[in-house]
């Protein structure tokens, strides 16, 4: 432990943990950096196999010649990886090709219906972490009630999101008019009330995941409760909740950050199905109405993008991890 | 001193009569089911329609009986491929080992991070939307790498269990091991997972349904069936009540049988 | 000053008593050692000291008196005034009686946190010049550290550290050397009589080991099945003792120790 070597050598393991850290979250990134180009290739390869965008385009009557030279014009007979890397390019740079069904450029369709899915997803995550935390937290010690809390628990789980979003548009909006079901305000002109029905949607969207979270954390801190720090904690004066504060909730929460970052994915695949019920203009629906009608660029660029926030999400999660629990820190990317 | 287990006791006897009434729905239901106007249109729960009427009169009561019927068989199909592929694959990885075993687990993990619905929906839409078989083959094929993970863990922890490692040493071939020494000591393992895949089936194949890319008319699911509620929901509010409390009742009492399993595998009752 | 009467404890599970009927006192600068197999009760007579007793899963009964201050029945809210401030607590393995994603630092000033309102900086000396006290090189490094980065010796070091810091009256050691190597073991045997020279805490010494506590500990009382068997100076109590179990705990010691111990 002599100070002065670290000097020259960047990382020694000798040095500050947040150096530590920051070397893991690299690592973390390119790791994650590198899933996503192996899946964005997968999607595209799995897409370029089934799809003809000449036959497409001119339907299947058209003469071979002519499909051939729409081919070439399309740039269709390259090899694979060259159109993928221009594909990738395009990705980047906004050119994702032209919608087949509403001749448009792919881009400019799914742009401002990103958005509307990530504010829903976000505010389902805010939900689900502010509800599930303190829920799973108050649970843990108590053994009241422990049938009862169990059987809602499976309840919460057995709830779809589309039919509590049928519910809820039932009791909320066609019962007490706090919203019109079907009909999405501009969220330009009436931020609020977009807000409003954002907000049921991401109810809709949460509840099963609340129930999952509580569920999970409540057994991690039920096993962390169990072990000989927190007696040595309570040895030291400290009462129930400072125990659970201080000591038991960081350790207990490792295992529920990586659920989370599976709710984050599982959010955006759960937004498709409310996006329907609630009629959001988000890329649900569209990812919907795509697939309907095998409009493969939108599915392809939507699928891409979907893939990409789980990958993300992954990867923070993980960081997020090694920023609790410094032993994650040595490990490197896994 | 045995404590009932009463999650699993609950679970059992909800699921056996719901399934007592989707088996009897597949033969006899109150009402023909596509018959129109069995009754007055849009009229509220009663005697003679326990759930109502829909905008064609017809029976809702028995129309659910044969969604849920669909939907059940659709999750069950569904789960056989799961459970039959990946056990397979999962046995085979977790019996053998070595660097196919690396290659399918760092694949499975890959897999295993998105979304099922999504990857079926992008299986669904290489297929072919609207077609029951393929909805089974994308959610079957979707749940594979769930089972193969569950049952690798279990097969590999057996390994080198010692009455395992004698039959091997017996000689007896790997295929008997696997199937007569190993995979009854999985099923501990391998139950709860059937109970939470039943249920992902179930909640997934109603996802997709009600999306319209699942199962479509003549054989309308649970899914499809509460899509065509919502559109009802001023003039039959029941349409979409009824409907959407048997796909709950159905994933809550399987869910039930699965708490009762896990309890009792812990002995924590 | 510690004055443990009748003391009873007996877990709802269990059929036996796991305490049955001890009385101890331990008087103010004394080091008592208490001996025992494992199951002997020697752990959970210091637990019901400490507070720790999981009081809904047990019976128990008797007195325990900190300076006229009852402890086994008093609430917990009193309890927890006395837990860290007056009574300190070293547990055996330091590395799972630690927090293992708390800096060392924090967890040594913890009682302080808890207990007073002194400021960051200020706790921060403190801990520095207790951790200073058990003789923990580069305290200030030592400080930033994590548990899993510490040999085990160190962290014991730190346990005893935050057991200290806010200058209790008793501290209660449950096999604080077991886990630990034997060069170790002794040198912290050494820091713990300079600390109890330096400051005159109490110690009240838990070890199955009766060689550890003969070095130790002015006194030793000897635990079997739930009660004290025998008690006295641990000189006496080693040379000719009265019990036959003493002598059977005596003879299990291995025989070049003995005289060691014995010289």
């Amino acid at each position: 432990m002599k100070g002065g070597s670290w000097n020259f050598t960047l990382c020694s393991p000798r040095l500050s943990e947040g150096c530590l850290l920051m070397k893991y979250a690299l690592k973390r990134a390119a790791a994650g950096l590198a899933t996503m180009l192996i899946v964005s290739f997968l999607t595209y390869a799995a897409f370029d196999l089934i799809s003809d965008a000449a036959t497409a385009m001119l339907g299947t009557s058209a003469t071979p010649e002519r499909i051939a030279a729409l081919r070439a014009e399309l740039g269709l007979d390259r090899p694979l990886l060259l159109r993928y890397g221009g594909w990738l390019l395009g990705f980047f740079t906004g050119d994702l090709g032209v919608s087949q069904s509403y001749r448009q450029p792919v881009w400019d369709l799914i742009a401002p219906k990103a958005g509307l899915t990530l504010c829903l997803s976000l505010l389902s995550f805010i939900l689900i972490t502010a509800v599930s935390i303190p829920l799973g937290l108050l649970t843990a010690g108590r053994r009241r009630f422990e049938g009862a809390r169990t059987a809602l628990n499976q309840l919460g789980m057995a709830v779809p999101p589309f039919f509590t979003g049928i519910l809820l548009s039932w009791v909320f909006g066609v019962g007490l008019k706090w919203f019109t079901p079907g009909q999405f305000p501009e969220a330009g002109t009436d931020p609020a009330g977009a807000a409003v029905y954002l907000l049921f949607a991401a109810v809709a969207l949460s509840i099963p995941r609340i129930a999952m979270t509580a569920r999970m954390l409540r057994g991690t801190v039920r096993e962390e409760l169990e072990r000989d720090y927190v007696r040595t904690a309570i040895s030291r004066g400290n009462d129930r909740s400072q125990v659970l504060r201080r000591h038991v909730l960081k350790n207990a929460l490792p295992p529920v950050v990586t659920f989370l970052a599976q709710t984050m994915a599982e959010l955006v695949a759960g937004s498709i199905v409310v996006e329907q019920v609630f009629v959001i203009p988000g890329l649900g629906r569209m990812l919907v109405t795509s697939i309907a009608g095998r409009d493969y660029p939108v599915v392809q660029a939507i699928v891409v993008i979907l893939a990409f926030w789980v990958v993300l999400a992954g990867t923070a999660a993980d960081v997020t991890n090694a920023r609790i629990d410094p032993r994650l820190r040595l490990g490197g990317a896994a | 001193m045995r404590k009932r287990n009463g999650f699993l006791t609950a679970g059992l006897i909800l699921t056996g009569l719901l399934a007592a009434l989707i088996l009897l729905g597949f033969f006899w239901t109150p009402w023909d089911p596509n018959a129109m106007a069995a009754g007055p249109k849009f009229e509220g729960p009663s005697l003679a329609h326990w759930m109502g009427t829909d905008n064609f009169g017809r029976d809702i009561f028995s129309r659910v009986l044969k969604g849920a019927g669909a939907t059940a068989s659709i999750a069950l199909a569904t789960l056989a491929i799961g459970v039959v592929c990946g056990c397979l694959v999962g046995a085979l990885t977790g019996y053998f080992g070595g660097p196919v075993d690396e290659i399918l687990m760092r694949l499975n993990d890959a897999l295993t991070a998105f979304p099922s619905i999504l990857l079926a929906l992008v299986v669904i839409s290489i297929l072919e939307p609207g077609k029951k078989i393929n909805v089974i083959l994308a959610l079957g094929l979707v749940f594979i790498p769930s089972f193969a993970r569950v049952s690798r863990t279990a097969f590999a922890s057996l390994r080198d269990v010692n009455h395992i490692k004698s039959a091997r040493l017996m000689g007896a071939p790997a295929a008997r091991i696997l199937a007569v020494h190993m995979l009854p000591n999985t099923l501990p393992v391998l139950l709860p997972a059937l109970t939470i895949g039943f249920n992902n089936a179930v909640l997934a194949e109603a996802s997709m349904s009600f999306l319209g890319i699942g199962v479509t008319p003549p054989d309308a699911s649970l899914g499809y069936m509460l899509s065509e509620a919502q559109g009802m929901l001023f003039a039959a509010p029941w349409y979409a009540a009824g409907t959407g409390l048997v796909i709950v009742l159905m994933v809550f009492s399987v869910g039930l049988i699965g708490e009762g399993l896990r309890r009792r595998d812990r002995g924590v009752l | 000053m510690l004055e443990i009467q009748d003391l009873r404890v007996k877990f709802l599970s269990r059929e036996r008593e796991a305490v049955a009927g001890v009385s101890l006192s331990i008087g103010a600068g004394e080091i008592v050692g208490l001996v025992g197999e494992s199951g002997s009760g020697k752990t959970v007579t210091a637990m019901s000291v400490a507070g720790l007793l999981p009081r809904k899963q047990c019976e128990y009964s008797g007195q325990i008196l900190l300076d006229g201050v009852e402890l086994l029945h008093a609430d917990r809210a009193e309890l927890r005034k006395i837990q860290g401030r007056e009574i300190g607590v070293v547990f055996q393995e330091p590395q799972s009686a630690l927090d293992p994603l708390m800096k060392i630092g924090p967890q040594v000033e913890e009682v302080l946190r808890v207990h007073t309102n002194m400021g960051r900086e200020e706790r921060r000396r403190l801990a520095l010049e207790a951790m200073a006290a058990v003789e923990l090189p580069e305290a200030e490094l030592v400080y930033e550290k994590y548990p899993h980065q510490l040999s085990g010796g160190m962290l014991q070091r730190a346990m005893i550290a935050a057991a200290v810091i806010a200058r209790p009256k008793l501290l209660l050691l449950d096999e604080p050397t077991t886990a630990l190597d034997v060069t170790i073991q002794a040198q912290i045997l050494e820091l713990l009589k300079k600390l109890n020279r330096e400051s005159g805490v109490s110690m009240l010494f838990i070890s199955h080991d009766l060689n550890v506590v003969r070095k130790l500990c002015g006194r030793v009382a000897v635990m079997q099945r739930g009660e004290l068997v025998e008690e006295g100076a641990s000189d006496e109590v080693f040379h000719s003792p009265r019990h036959p179990y003493t002598r059977r705990l005596i003879a299990a010691i291995p025989t070049r120790k003995r005289k060691e111990a014995g010289s």
